[in-house]
This record gives structure tokens, C-alpha cells and sequence, in this order.
């Protein structure tokens, strides 16, 4: 019997969600188009001033992007649970933060990084300044996999769960505020043109912090939610 | 120790103590404060709310540092008792918090000119909640208490970063709120005679809860061990 390493283990993982996303690619547009759809509601509903709606700008996109990531986190775990991959996980000689790392990975890349591109141009349609653009990006470069990283704690808690859904977004949002706190602050004082080191250093550290920790919390939630 | 019949007889024995004790803290506490206190020179009488709205602020952060604690300790050595410890805190918890925001909006309305304000230390009042909230959701979605315990050990162990950003949230971003006016070391920002009744309302508080929590963790014992043939003797003992 052949044993596998940890990083074949890794990228084989990582390799077949993303082929596995692919092959479903209406599903894949979804968090996308609820991204664009959330994000053009706004103006409407707060009417049409542009100095309004820059001012709500940079929110508006985060919020939108916070709710996206919440409405595609269910997907992360579901099927695997359903068939019973989760199960083999936990057989697995691997330790399975390592593999639960490679699962998150490929969220992000299948719902953070399609935001990542969307972004500038829903910034310009919201009156964000072009010199505001790079730090909005950077914030989302920084932020979303963190919305990944806490989001799949509370999906590995809730994925044994019939009717989770209510009860994961009352667990992940409040979890998200200060991503959202700091990342928005940031856009809104490069709006202003002043420098944003401090915030931008912040959610660098909340990017680590949530690296090193999370995968431990969603492998101890699985094996909880599968016992 | 974990055994969950001697619990259940220890407690039993405890809960008056801390009755009369909460009583007692109680009386003194609301008298001095409402009574022996001086008002304040800015804020007139209606600072009296603090006796109420500052050690609920203080119960909220600490239920849920218990609760924190207590998961790890459920996670680590699987101790019945810290279970149900985490369980029976947790709504204790969210209402200490409802009434710090509550009290706290009260206050707000003739001193800020507003029920609500969008200021940090609220907001993470009102996040904190929310994150009461989802402990006592989560567990009453999963049917197996043992596993539910074991899922609120977890989110109670991840809810608690949430702490700190309640703590420093005053220094990070400054807003109306005012700052911490008490503090272990350095000189007192609040006169002594203001003081004494605030920290008898907090003892009290405390002791309300410890009342409250063994009283609330004998009935969750009780219905976990339902089956249990001490159980059925303490209430064929209680029947005759």
C-alpha cells in the first residue's frame, strides 16, 4: 500500500474541489451574481445623489461581499457530507486541518476571487475614486479569505443540521464585523488620501490569525458533527 | 467531583448561600446608590442607571469568559458538569447583555440625545448578543446534548476573540462613549462614595448568577440523567 504525502494529499484535495466547481459552472456564478445584484440595489434604494452613493460605496461592496461569502459557504462541506467524503476525511492518515485548509482554499478561489475581479468595476459604478481602487482590492485580497477561514467553522458546525442556514449567519456575521469594520475604514480614508497602513496591517493580521487557528477549529467542529 | 448525583446535592446545598448573599449585596447596593450617593455634578441624577448598566456591561463579558473557559475544559476532559455549566450560563448571559443595552439606551437618551448610537462599545454590546444568541440556537438545533455541548464548546472557544475587540474597542476607535472610568491601578476617576455601591451592585450581580446557574445546571442534570436510577429515587423520594 502506497502512502501519500501531506502536500500530494493537499493539492489532490485542492485539485479535485476545483474540478469538481468547474464542472458545475452555473452554480459557480451564483455568489457573483448575488454579488452584483446586492451591490446595484443600493442606489436604487437610497436614491441617486453620487456624493451619497460614494460615501456609501465602500460599504456597500463590503457588506455585499460579507453576504455573498455567506450565502456560498453551505456548499463548502454539503455534498461531502451527503456522500460520505467527510467521513472518509476523518479515516484519513493526514491530519485533517491540513486537508480542511485545502477545502477552504478552494472556496476561496472559487467564490472570493470571482468578487476580487467584480469589484473595481462595481466600485466605479459606485462613484469610489480610481485612487481609492487599489486599496479596495487590497482589502478584499486580505479580507475574503478570512470570510472563508471563520465562515468554515461555522459551516462545520452547522453541516449535520437540517435548517442550518439561519442559524450559520447568526454564528459566522458577527464573527465578520471587524473584517468589515477594517477593511471599509480603509477604503474610506484612501478615499480621503490618507495613509492606510495601520488598517491594511490589521487585516493582515486577522488574515494569519485565522489561518493558523480556524483550520484547527473546523477540524475539531467536523469531528464533531460527524459523531 | 463530575459525578453528576453529587453535583446535583452540592449545588442543592449551595443556591441558598448565594441567595441570601445576592439579597444582602442587593439591599446594600441600592441603597447606597440610590440613596447615599451623591449625584454627579455633569450628569445630575440620571447617572444612578450605572448601578444597574455597569455590572450587567461587566456579567455580559464575564458569562461569556466563563462559558470560554468552561468549552475548553469540556473539550479537553469531556467533564459533564462544564457542559452543562456553558449551557446554563448562556441565556443567564444574553440577558445581562440585553440589559446592559437596554440600561445603557435608557441613559443614552438624556445624555447623548439618542436611544441608539452607532458608537463602538454599543455595537459590540449588541455583537455579543448575537453571539449568546448563536450558542443557545446552536444548541437547541442538535437533538444529542452531549454532541450540542461539544459544538457550543467550540463556538464559545471561537466567540471569545470577540472579547478582546469589546475591551479595546474604546481605545481603537474613539468615539462618544465615554471611557472606562474604573480602573485597578492609578488614581480613581470616580469618587469613592460612587464607587462603593457600584462594586456591591457588581458582587451582587455575580452572586445572582452563581445562584442562578446552579440552579439552572441541577435541572439540565436532572434531565440528562432522566433515565438514571438516582434520579428515579429522588423523585420517588420527592412523591412520598
Amino acid at each position: 500500500m502506497s502512502t501519500l504525502s501531506l502536500t500530494s494529499a493537499f493539492t489532490l484535495l485542492l485539485k479535485r474541489d476545483l474540478v469538481l466547481a468547474y464542472r458545475r459552472r452555473a452554480e459557480l456564478v451564483n455568489p457573483l451574481l448575488f454579488f452584483v445584484l446586492v451591490t446595484a440595489m443600493f442606489p436604487l434604494g437610497i436614491g441617486n445623489d453620487p456624493k451619497l452613493i460614494q460615501a456609501v460605496g465602500p460599504g456597500v461592496i463590503w457588506v455585499a461581499a460579507l453576504l455573498a461569502a455567506l450565502l456560498s459557504l453551505d456548499t463548502m462541506f454539503r455534498s461531502d457530507f451527503d456522500d460520505g467524503t467527510l467521513e472518509q476525511f476523518m479515516l484519513s492518515a493526514h491530519p485533517i486541518s491540513v486537508l480542511v485548509l485545502a477545502k477552504i482554499l478552494a472556496h476561496w478561489m472559487i467564490t472570493g476571487l470571482p468578487l476580487f475581479i467584480a469589484a473595481p468595476l462595481l466600485a466605479m459604478m459606485l462613484n469610489v475614486p480610481t485612487d481609492a481602487i487599489p486599496t479596495l482590492m487590497l482589502t478584499l485580497v486580505l479580507g475574503t479569505p478570512v470570510l472563508s477561514l471563520i465562515g468554515s467553522v461555522g459551516v462545520a458546525l452547522t453541516v449535520g443540521l437540517r435548517r442550518g442556514g439561519v442559524i450559520l449567519s447568526l454564528l459566522v456575521l458577527p464573527l465578520y464585523v471587524p473584517v468589515l469594520i477594517f477593511a471599509t475604514d480603509a477604503v474610506k480614508t484612501s478615499i480621503v488620501g490618507i495613509p492606510t497602513s495601520a488598517q491594511i496591517s490589521i487585516l493582515a493580521a486577522m488574515l494569519i490569525g485565522s489561518l493558523v487557528l480556524a483550520p484547527l477549529a473546523t477540524a475539531a467542529s467536523l469531528r464533531i458533527s460527524l459523531s | 467531583m463530575g459525578s453528576p448525583r453529587y453535583f446535583y446535592n452540592v449545588a442543592g446545598k449551595m443556591i441558598p448561600w448565594f441567595a441570601v448573599s445576592f439579597l444582602l449585596t442587593l439591599i446594600a447596593g441600592i441603597y447606597y446608590g440610590l440613596f447615599v450617593a451623591p449625584p454627579d455634578y455633569q450628569q445630575g441624577e440620571s447617572y444612578r442607571i450605572m448601578y444597574i448598566h455597569v455590572p450587567a456591561a461587566w456579567m455580559s463579558m464575564f458569562i461569556y469568559m466563563v462559558m470560554a473557559v468552561a468549552g475548553l475544559i469540556s473539550l479537553v476532559w469531556r467533564i459533564k458538569i462544564t457542559e452543562i455549566t456553558i449551557i446554563s450560563s448562556a441565556s443567564v448571559g444574553a440577558s445581562f447583555t440585553f440589559l446592559a443595552l437596554v440600561t445603557g439606551s435608557l441613559w443614552g437618551k438624556p445624555m447623548w440625545g439618542a436611544w441608539w448610537v452607532w458608537d463602538a462599545r454599543l455595537t459590540s454590546e449588541l455583537l455579543l448578543l448575537f453571539l449568546y444568541l448563536g450558542i443557545i440556537a446552536l444548541y437547541s438545533a442538535i437533538e444529542d446534548k452531549r454532541v450540542a455541548a461539544r459544538a457550543i464548546s467550540i463556538l464559545a472557544l471561537v466567540g471569545v476573540v470577540n472579547i478582546p475587540i469589546i475591551h479595546y474597542s474604546v481605545e481603537w476607535w474613539n468615539t462618544l462613549h465615554q471611557t472606562s472610568s474604573v480602573t485597578m491601578t492609578g488614581k480613581q476617576a470616580m469618587s469613592t462614595s460612587m464607587l462603593i455601591p457600584l462594586l456591591l451592585m457588581g458582587i451582587s450581580f455575580k452572586l445572582y448568577y452563581g445562584a442562578v446557574v446552579l440552579m439552572r445546571a441541577r435541572a439540565e442534570v436532572l434531565e440528562r440523567d432522566r433515565n438514571t436510577r438516582w434520579v428515579r429515587e429522588l423523585v420517588e423520594g420527592e412523591m412520598k
